[in-house]
């Protein structure tokens, strides 16, 4: 059955975990659940198809397992949580993944969050709706007081990098 | 009877844990964190409370996906700390209140919020990075200021409880906490958030324009936010920053009006906006007295975050 059609679908470069995801991708998370523990991560390192058998997994999401496509196994119903705990098995810091699954290098990505991070603008929808939330507007912030606050990350920023 | 004199919103970003157990505070972009933070001690400290109840979620911790509760309250006589892949925080053993937390769970369940008990559970960095935030730095061998009743929101798979739910539930435990015969001085934190993305193409999201108009209506206009929709919170604050509806659990447990005693916004702290915020009752009765005592030392918090302030553009 094709997947349900959701009004949050329409977020550009985000997968849910929704209901029908955490369903789907029950065995991606009980799999990476299991690497808590050492002996496991272990047996995982030393075979990762065998291990991969003992869980309920489809090809696809063997193979995006196997390959660390972690966009993909997000797709398959994996939650990022969980998916973490593959990264970390493999030795990696959660910024290595999220450099991953953005499709940038770490250092630009660590760069691009010191700046203040990825704006909202322009990535609000996939289908145009660009317009901030009604419920951002409802507050009444003026232009000139948001422009203050966006110079304040920035001037954090410099003294981060000084270290 | 007891009474909630503060509301307290705190991020729990769990890299901010990792720098504090390996010893990072000093580093700058860490102390901007931190610093960001002593007054909210002081004033802690100040408060003295004697329970904290405290609404965060778990990160696949004490919950995996075989079983995932909307609402499960921690009614233990303890939590240790989860093993959350790198072996468990070196922080002390939460010790928790479970003559308060059971009657919370009864008065709140009969106010039709059908909660999950949980007698044995273990707490990750979604609970302890807020209580160093705010009580500061304690040792394995040392002990928390004051006990602590968890309060394990699902915010991982969606849907979430909404945000009107949320602020509902903080009436309903209001009122529990204001049945309760003993004289008890409680403080409720909100976890989690602001602005952020972890998953996906789009992670490093983060939209200050939107973490500052919620701490905005937060303090002043909260049934502003309860209408909040869900997708408006994952599209403007992140897949992620859903969590934020877990700040209007506190912020229902407070009177409709509060002092807004202290605030301190940054960004980033690893992938996320940190966002903290201390909202006081004003009080009534018996509780007049503590809320008096919170605006002065809001005064002086204010005062010192100016003093603060001129120094960092000063240096």
């Amino acid at each position: 059955m094709a997947r349900e059609r959701h009004d949050y679908d329409d977020i550009p470069g985000t997968f849910v975990f929704d209901a029908e995801r955490s369903r789907q991708g029950y065995g991606i998370n009980m799999f990476c659940m299991s690497l808590m523990k050492d002996e496991n991560r272990k047996a995982f390192k030393a075979n990762e198809a065998e291990y991969l058998k003992k869980f309920k997994l489809t090809p696809e999401q063997t193979d995006a397992i196997l390959k660390r496509d972690y966009n993909r196994m997000l797709e398959l119903g994996g939650n990022i949580y969980f998916t973490a705990k593959l990264g970390a098995t493999d030795g990696h810091s959660f910024q290595h993944l999220a450099a991953l699954m953005t499709g940038s290098t770490q250092q630009d990505y660590a760069a691009m969050m010191l700046g203040g991070g990825r704006s909202i603008d322009g990535n609000r929808s996939r289908s145009g709706k660009n317009a901030p939330s009604e419920h951002l507007r409802a507050g009444g912030a003026n232009k000139s007081a948001s422009a203050k606050r966006k110079a304040k990350p920035r001037s954090k920023t410099r003294s981060a990098k000084r270290k | 009877m007891a009474r909630i004199v503060a509301g307290i919103g705190s991020s729990h970003v769990p890299a901010i844990g990792a720098a504090l157990d390996n010893g990072k505070t000093e580093e700058p972009y860490w102390k901007r964190i931190f610093s960001g933070f002593e007054k909210s001690q002081d004033w802690m400290r100040e408060t003295k409370p004697d329970v904290a109840i405290i609404v965060y979620n778990d990160h696949a911790s004490a919950f995996s996906v075989e079983m995932i509760p909307t609402f499960a309250l921690g009614c233990a006589a303890e939590f240790p700390p989860a093993d959350e892949g790198w072996g468990p925080r070196p922080v002390p053993v939460v010790k928790g209140h479970p003559a308060l937390a059971s009657h919370i769970a009864q008065s709140v369940i009969l106010d039709e919020f059908d909660l999950t008990i949980c007698n044995k559970m273990e707490v990750d960095h979604g609970m302890t990075v807020p209580m160093n935030l705010l009580f500061g730095k304690v040792e394995k061998s040392g002990h928390w200021p004051c006990p602590v009743i968890p309060l394990a929101v699902n915010v991982v798979m969606y849907p979430p409880p909404t945000g009107h739910r949320c602020f509902m539930l903080g009436r309903a435990i209001r009122k529990a906490v204001e049945s309760y015969p003993e004289d008890l001085k409680v403080v409720i934190f909100g976890t989690g958030g602001l602005s952020h993305q972890i998953s996906g193409p789009r992670a490093g999201l983060i939209n200050s324009k939107w973490d500052k108009n919620f701490l905005d209506n937060l303090s002043n206009n909260p049934q502003k936010l309860v209408k909040i929709p869900h997708i408006d919170y994952m599209r403007e604050a992140g897949a992620e920053g859903i969590e934020m509806v877990m700040w209007l659990i506190m912020r229902g447990a407070l009177d409709d009006k509060v002092d807004e005693v202290y605030r301190f916004y940054t960004v980033p702290a690893s992938n996320t906006a940190v966002g903290h915020i201390i909202l006081a009752n004003r009080g009534r009765g018996g509780a007049r007295k503590s809320a008096a005592k919170a605006k002065r030392s809001a005064g002086k918090l204010k005062r010192a975050a100016a003093q603060a302030k001129i120094e960092r553009i000063r240096g």
